[in-house]
């Protein structure tokens, strides 16, 4: 069968000129091509380009401080580091395992101060109407505070503790970073209540239960693990902050334990204000101590850090 | 049928007992939580009166601090707060909107994706998954930003930034002085590694909400804006920024109020000089700067006035934080998050 009896067979004419009933007559294909002689491809290109510079630019500075932290820090880092006190300007060697112990003293001080109030008012929070007046009163004071500058926490600190008590203190210390860990608390933990499924509560309610009863059986067991992550982001800002620290548990060369007794109403030593005041000296041995401290510091920091968000994570899967 | 065999039972009077105290507890913690927030600002103010009611006005505006000579005033702490701080903003907002448009539009995703298409292994069950991997690694690293304390950014500022910029500043600062930007030049610690610094430590900020408020744009206005044959820049320039632009104000604000309180970085990069100076490259002061310098040395008498400077400082924070979380709850009450 020839070409030209197909044609006869379906009906076309003879004198068909293919180019005529072409769709696509006229279209010049190479111009929806992507070509980057265009203008607007270039255009579009070229910012995708810069953007992805400016994010990969932006993350030099981490690993430039995670390197020399591990490049200078480590070097230095040997349980010596651990287990002696920091040394007197122009001696060798030293440690800073007063200044480890202090941190965990004060975190875990500022912890049992901010913990019970924040969720408690979480709770309340949580469980109060839209529209009631003092919660979102509450919650706009724990925006603000969030942003609160963490040296105005250490003034106050320092107006209400340092001058009642007469002296630098381990508490007052612990007071300042509570002011700054409460904020994280409440609102984490609050949302962490919030997102329990509300046909469980409606399940305890229906049962029976008081409110008290659903929030202690119910709410709280399952929003325990977000409420978790709060508390240990808290724990990773509370334990990085020196500002509050400078003038409230001030720096100690001693131990926080002396022959048993736990002097909490001393100038307590504390990680973060050791790499301060040594980070300033002349002296060799005191910087490389400042890098040592601050690669524990940072990964005490991310170690809690990791903590809290593996402990949300696993409850999403 | 007798009342006890009953399985259900109203709740105990021990339990309704129970009950009402919890409820009035976590109120009461409510307010205790409200009151410690009142309580801090007006501690801070009230022992900040006998300074303002002796020095006045004039505090905020004169230029000396003098200890030996009891002179004291704050306005080149008060010039350095806001110049590093609106210097910072303008880098870190270049820097962070740029990160999370990159991350909110997903091109990392993309290009592993094109990656794995080369091999022939986009859609394996294992490598298949590598796109969103990348993706959630790098938000991470730009969240591990925010974690670093910022007495470890201050260490590593005056030991990686100041040396790395002091030549291009010397550079700088010889062929360009006369332009006031680079008037005076760099001896070691000044405004410009200072402001470095502080721009990488608000970043974080800018980006994780900056990128909270991208993906938050409905789609379906993306799409059309692909149907009309915009190109994907087109795109996000005209329709996703501009719809998201609200939220990423709210960020930048927020950023501004951190910037402003940033203590640690500040007090050991800036120099603490007392000058006011529009260059780079002069040392300053900040307000947060001058309470941790002065305010572990400071006799009873002193404090009065720091309480002061410290009343300045949280007058400008708190306003600043306060527009920052209205703007944010605002838009984030708005369910479309598009009311640009």
């Amino acid at each position: 069968m020839t070409h030209e009896d197909v044609q006869a067979d379906a009906g076309i004419p003879k004198n068909f000129n293919a180019e005529e009933l072409d769709p696509f007559r006229g279209v010049d294909f190479s111009q929806l091509e992507r070509s980057l002689r265009r203008p607007r491809t270039f255009m579009s290109m070229l910012l995708s380009g810069i953007v992805a510079a400016m994010t990969l630019f932006a993350l030099i500075p981490l690993f430039s401080v995670v390197g020399l932290l591990l490049w200078r820090g480590g070097r230095k880092l040997s349980i010596a580091a651990f287990t002696q006190l920091p040394p007197a300007p122009l001696e060798q060697n030293g440690g800073f395992g007063n200044a480890i112990l202090g941190t965990l003293v004060i975190v875990g001080m500022a912890l049992l101060i901010s913990v019970p109030i924040g969720i408690l008012s979480a709770i309340f929070l949580a469980q109060a109407k839209s529209g009631n007046r003092l919660a979102s009163t509450v919650r706009f004071a724990a925006k603000v505070l969030t942003g609160f500058p963490s040296i105005l926490a250490g003034v106050f600190a320092y107006g209400v503790v340092v001058t009642a008590t007469g002296g630098y203190s381990a508490l007052a210390g612990a007071v300042a970073l509570s002011i700054l860990m409460l904020p994280t608390i409440l609102l984490t933990a609050e949302d962490a209540i919030r997102m329990v499924p509300s046909k469980m509560k409606e399940a305890a309610i229906g049962m029976g239960a008081t409110d008290t009863q659903t929030v202690w059986m119910v709410l709280l067991p399952t929003a325990v693990p977000r409420i978790l992550t709060g508390v240990m982001l808290a724990v990773a800002r509370g334990a990085g902050e020196t500002a509050p620290l400078l003038f409230t548990s001030l720096f100690s060369n001693y131990w926080l334990i002396w022959h048993g007794h736990v002097k909490l109403m001393q100038p307590t030593a504390s990680l973060a204000v050791l790499i301060y005041n040594f980070a300033g000296m002349p002296f060799a041995n005191q910087v490389e101590l400042a890098w040592a401290a601050a690669l524990v510091l940072v990964l005490l920091v991310l170690t809690a850090n990791l903590i809290g968000q593996s402990l949300s994570r696993r409850q999403v899967e | 049928m007798p009342a006890d065999s009953q399985i259900s039972r109203p709740p105990s009077r021990i339990q309704i007992a129970t009950d009402t105290a919890f409820r009035v507890l976590c109120q009461g913690f409510a307010w205790l939580a409200l009151l410690i927030a009142v309580f801090i600002v007006l501690k801070i103010v009230i022992a900040a009166l006998p300074a303002v009611r002796q020095y006045g006005l004039g505090f905020l505006t004169g230029r000396v601090w003098d200890p030996h000579k009891k002179v004291y005033s704050i306005l080149p702490e008060i010039w350095g707060t806001l110049y590093s701080s609106v210097l910072a903003l303008i880098l870190g907002t270049a820097f962070g909107v740029a990160a999370a448009v990159f991350l909110a539009e997903g091109f990392v995703a993309d290009y592993a994706f094109a990656l794995l298409k080369i091999f022939k292994l986009q859609f394996h069950p294992v490598w298949g998954k590598l796109p969103r991997q990348v993706d959630n690694l790098l938000r991470n690293l730009i969240e591990l930003l925010a974690a670093i304390p910022s007495v470890v950014y201050g260490l590593w500022g005056l030991f990686v930034v100041i040396p790395l910029v002091r030549p291009a500043c010397h550079w700088l600062h010889a062929k360009m002085g006369w332009v006031p930007l680079f008037g005076t030049d760099l001896s070691g610690p000044g405004m410009l590694p200072a402001v470095i610094v502080l721009s990488i430590m608000i970043l974080p900020t800018i980006t994780a909400i900056g990128r909270g408020a991208l993906v938050g744009v409905p789609s379906r206005l993306r799409m059309a804006a692909y149907g009309l044959g915009a190109t994907r820049w087109e795109t996000i320039l005209a329709v996703t920024i501009p719809t998201a632009s609200p939220g990423i104000f709210g960020g930048v604000v927020l950023a501004f109020g951190r910037a402003l309180g940033e203590t640690m970085a500040l007090a050991m990069l800036v120099g603490n000089a007392n000058v006011i100076s529009a260059s780079l490259f002069s040392p300053a002061n900040t307000l947060a700067a001058l309470l941790a310098n002065a305010f572990p040395e400071a006799s009873p008498k002193d404090v009065g006035v720091l309480m002061y400077a410290a009343t300045a400082l949280l007058a400008i924070t708190l306003l600043v934080n306060a527009a920052g979380a209205y703007i944010l709850q605002r838009t984030s009450s708005d369910p479309e998050g598009s009311k640009a």
